[in-house]
């Protein structure tokens, strides 16, 4: 959450609020909806790190609300993550750990563990492929970001057709 | 595919139930069914068991599709359910009837009426235009050619390429050519679509476009049958089959898991 937030404090000065509303609405229903705590706590964080500070505004209405900006070495430590490359996904470990350990205890079979995880990653492909068929054509991000966890899942699927052929 | 010496074992052998329940009931009767279908290949004193013992059902306006590794005999089955090539023993039932022991000709004709087939390269007759591919099925189950013409341009309009009419199958790009492919299948209003990777040799924008229709044709009431490794297009049926060696190891109905179990949020966990 950290880089996401200096990011668009790089743009331009903001509240807690007005950065959950940003992402999502750059990133739109496929993103989770960050929750507007761990935001708080983040540019706290932010702040304590010297990447950020902050002033209270005074509302005439309302509570006064704390604006955040970018500091000199907030965006140095933004630009270091834009310039690094970002890691690849992992490997679905979890399942795997599962599949090989599973049937050494006696717990369960390998083929039974295999078509139980494929019934699960193919639901959850239904569940993409129906909030693909409900994405706004006009929402490239949201387009995008569904087509790499489609993606990924057609991988993690692959793998398995993998592991089925030389584990059982 | 399993491959051995003709002096081998048991060409029958029990099939994987990989411990999981068996699938729900099916919604209606049954469209098609088998009874411990085998097909085997001899070549060169080389016995090749592509299926072996497949008991599946196809409910009426179902929608069902056949995953499983390269080699598993998916493309077989389907194959043989479509008369394509003759089943080496058990049986094959569609619509009440039993079709295994029909002859080539037999086969032709039930094709006709009650089959149609969408295959991964196309397979249009590249001689004649869209519209006449669309229009020959129907000619062919004799209806007239006033019904054919209007048939075909009912399809070409619902499958977005009524512009296309007059092309050489060659002039459209893959996308298009499968949709005119689909509605040469569709043209008789067969019992049962069966489609053999029909995006197999898509790119994304094309894959989406069959989806589309393949959607739509079952929301439709049509029946279809589909061999594929696209998970994407897997995922819009009702049911998936998994064959392992010419085998069935799983078949289970797909039930939509929101994304917030382990969906895009677990993929696209912003850093940090």
């Amino acid at each position: 959450m950290r880089q996401p937030l200096l990011a668009l404090l790089a743009k331009e000065p903001a509240h807690g609020y007005e950065l959950k509303l940003a992402l999502e609405q750059i990133f739109g229903q496929a993103y989770p909806s960050p929750n507007i705590g761990q935001i708080y706590v983040t540019l706290k964080r932010l702040e304590q790190d010297g990447l950020v500070r902050s002033e209270d505004v005074e509302q005439t209405t309302r509570p006064n609300k704390r604006v955040y900006e970018l500091t000199l070495a907030g965006r140095q430590a933004l630009r270091a993550w834009v310039e690094e490359p970002s890691d690849g996904p992992r490997i679905r470990d979890e399942f795997f750990i599962k599949l090989i350990l599973a049937p050494m205890a006696g717990l369960a079979d390998r083929m039974s563990l295999m078509n139980s995880q494929r019934r699960h990653y193919l639901g959850i492909m239904r569940n993409l492929t129906e909030l693909q068929a409900d994405t706004d054509p006009a929402d490239t991000t949201g387009r995008l970001l569904i087509e790499g966890a489609v993606l990924h899942l057609q991988a993690d699927l692959d793998w398995l057709e993998r592991c089925l052929e030389e584990l059982v | 595919m399993r491959r051995r010496h003709p002096a081998g074992d048991n060409p029958q052998a029990t099939p994987r139930s990989g411990g999981l329940p068996a699938p729900p009931n099916l919604p209606g009767p049954a469209l098609l069914r088998t009874s411990k279908l085998v097909k085997v290949y001899r070549a060169d004193g080389v016995t090749v068991e592509a299926v072996r013992g497949v008991d599946i059902e196809l409910a009426i306006g179902e929608f069902v599709a056949i995953m499983g590794p390269s080699g598993s005999g998916k493309s077989t089955l389907l194959h043989v359910l479509g008369g394509l090539e003759p089943a080496t023993s058990g049986e094959i039932w569609l619509r009440g009837q039993r079709v295994d022991t029909l002859s080539t000709a037999g086969w032709a004709i039930l094709r006709r009426r009650h089959i149609g087939f969408v295959f991964q390269f196309f397979n249009l007759l590249s001689n004649m235009t869209v519209g006449d591919n669309v229009e020959l099925p129907a000619l062919l189950a004799g209806a007239t050619p006033r019904q054919a013409r209007k048939r075909r341009e009912e399809l070409l309009a619902e499958l977005g390429i009524a512009d296309k009419a007059g092309a050489a199958p060659a002039r459209l790009s893959g996308g298009e050519q499968q949709r005119v492919a689909l509605a040469r299948a569709l043209a008789n209003e067969p019992s049962l679509l069966l489609a053999d990777e029909p995006t197999g040799n898509l790119d994304s924008a094309s894959t989406h476009d069959v989806l589309r229709l393949l959607r739509r044709a079952h929301a439709g009431g049509q029946a279809i049958l589909m061999v594929t490794h696209d998970a994407r297009v897997a995922s819009l049926a009702d049911r998936v089959i998994n064959l392992f060696d010419g085998m069935v190891a799983d078949d289970a109905k797909i039930v939509s898991i929101p994304r917030n179990v382990n969906g895009v949020s677990d993929v696209l966990e912003l850093r940090g």
